[in-house]
C-alpha cells in the first residue's frame, strides 16, 4: 500500500507525535503543530495516535491511493474531495485503490492532518517519523514531500469507515485568538507599563511564522528595566547570558517582535524569554494564519494545570466517543 | 463573464517581484494563462500566483502589500 504524491501542496510533511527526549542536543521535540487534530485524525481510522500522518499547511495535497484504506482529515477546515465528491471532516471515510483526494481552499485554521489506515510507515529516525526539514531528519528522505513521492502505508485491519468526532469536541478559535501565557525568569526585565501593554495590545501573526516559531506584531515595545548587561551576555537588553528556550516560549528579540518557539525551534540562545504560551494553548497556535489577531492572557502556574487537564479530558472525550 | 484569480495561500500580496520593478501585470491588461500576476509571502518564502485562464481588463482587488487570506480574490478579468 502506498500513497503517491501528484501535488505536494505548500509544504505538506510526515509528522507523527515527534521525538522528544533529544532537545538537549539541539534536536527540537517536532511533530504535528497541532497535537490534538493528528491524535484525532489517527483514532478515526483506527490508528495508535501516535501513527504517522500528514501535515499540510494552506494548501492540501493532491494523492492516489494505491489500494483500499480508510482516511479522515482534521485541524483545518478545508474541502476534501476524493474523485471531486466533497467528504465530510473530522470523519473516517473510505477510498478505493485509484481514488484521488485533493482539497478547496483553506476556509479557517491553517494545518489540515491527512491519517490513512495503517499509518504511514516511513523509517523512524530517532524514535519518531517527524520530518524537521532543516535538519533533514525524518520523513521522506528528511524533507517534505515532493511530486512523484511513493509514502509507504502500514498494514492495517479492516477499519469501518464513519467514525466521527463531535462538534463540541473541537477546539473551536475565537478572534482574536487568547493564548495563555505563564510569565517567566526574565518578566522582571521589562518595565511594569512593558507588562501591561504586552497583555493588553492586539498582536498579529507575522506572515515569516512557521514550525519553528510564530513571531507577532503590531504591539508596542517592550521598554527595558535598565541593568550592566551580564558577562557573556550581548549588549542588546534583550540579550541574556546563552540559556535554554523551552517550548512555548516567548522571546523578544530587541524588545520589538514576540517569537513564541513552536515544534522546530531551537533549544538554547542568547535572548530573554518573557514568559511561556501554555501547553494547552500551543495547538491554538498551529491553526493560525497570518495576520490573524492574537490577545496574551496572563495566567497563573495552578490555571494552567488546570487548562492542561482540561484538555486531556477533552481527549479522553474522544476516546470515549469512538468507543 | 468575469473571471476571478483567487490566491491559495494566506499571507502579503505584492503586485511586483521587488520593490523597484514594475507590476507584474498592469491594471487593465491582458493576461495569458499561466502568466505570474503577483507573488504571496508567508513563512519566509514568496510563491508566484498565475493565472490559470486568459482574461482581458484585469482588475486588481486587493493592493499591493495588502495582507490576504487563503481563497481571497486577488483579481478579475473578463
Amino acid at each position: 500500500m502506498a500513497l503517491k504524491v501528484i501535488q505536494p501542496g505548500l509544504l505538506t510533511t510526515i509528522q507523527d507525535l515527534g521525538r522528544p527526549g533529544y532537545f538537549h542536543l539541539g534536536i527540537p521535540i517536532g511533530g504535528a503543530m497541532d497535537r490534538m487534530a493528528m491524535r484525532a485524525a489517527n483514532m478515526l481510522v483506527g490508528n495508535d495516535e501516535a501513527a504517522a500522518g500528514l501535515e499540510a499547511v494552506f494548501m492540501g495535497p493532491e494523492l492516489e491511493f494505491s489500494s483500499d484504506a480508510t482516511v479522515a482529515v482534521t485541524g483545518a477546515e478545508i474541502p476534501i474531495l476524493l474523485d471531486g465528491e466533497e467528504q465530510p471532516g473530522w470523519t473516517g471515510f473510505p477510498v478505493k485503490a485509484g481514488q484521488i483526494l485533493k482539497f478547496g481552499f483553506l476556509k479557517a485554521g491553517a494545518r489540515a492532518y491527512i491519517a490513512v489506515s495503517g499509518g504511514i510507515d516511513t523509517p523512524p529516525a530517532l524514535g519518531s517519523r517527524s520530518t524537521y526539514a532543516i535538519g533533514a531528519l525524518g520523513g521522506i528522505e528528511g524533507r517534505a514531500i515532493a511530486s512523484g513521492d511513493e509514502l509507504p502505508v502500514g498494514a492495517s485491519g479492516r477499519v469501518e469507515a464513519g467514525a466521527t468526532i463531535s462538534e463540541k469536541l473541537r477546539r473551536m478559535s475565537s478572534s482574536p485568538t487568547e493564548l495563555r501565557v505563564l510569565p517567566g525568569l526574565y518578566w522582571h526585565r521589562i518595565t511594569e507599563t512593558a507588562q501591561a501593554g504586552f497583555f493588553d495590545d492586539e498582536w498579529k501573526v507575522a506572515p515569516e511564522a512557521d514550525r519553528m516559531g510564530y513571531r507577532f506584531r503590531g504591539g508596542k515595545p517592550l521598554d527595558f528595566v535598565e541593568r550592566e548587561a551580564p558577562f557573556g551576555a550581548g549588549s542588546d537588553p534583550s540579550n541574556i547570558v546563552d540559556g535554554c528556550y523551552p517550548y512555548g516560549s516567548i522571546q523578544v528579540p530587541g524588545g520589538t517582535e514576540p517569537i513564541v518557539l513552536h515544534r522546530d525551534a531551537v533549544s538554547g540562545g542568547g535572548y530573554f524569554m518573557i514568559g511561556t504560551v501554555i501547553s494547552a494553548d500551543m495547538d491554538l497556535i498551529g491553526q493560525l494564519q497570518p495576520h490573524m489577531p492574537v490577545k496574551f492572557v496572563e495566567v497563573s502556574m495552578e490555571q494552567a494545570l488546570k487548562a492542561r487537564s482540561d484538555r486531556s479530558k477533552v481527549l479522553q472525550g474522544m476516546r470515549e466517543s469512538l468507543g | 463573464m468575469t473571471k476571478q484569480i483567487r490566491s491559495p495561500l494566506p499571507g502579503t500580496f505584492y503586485r511586483k517581484p521587488a520593490p523597484d520593478q514594475p507590476n507584474f501585470v498592469e491594471d487593465n491588461a491582458g493576461v495569458k494563462a499561466g502568466e505570474v500576476i503577483g507573488l504571496v509571502e508567508v513563512m519566509k518564502s514568496f510563491h508566484e500566483v498565475k493565472a490559470e485562464e486568459d482574461g482581458n481588463n484585469v482588475r486588481f482587488l486587493a493592493d499591493n502589500e495588502a495582507p490576504i487570506m487563503a481563497g481571497a480574490v486577488l483579481a478579475e478579468m473578463d
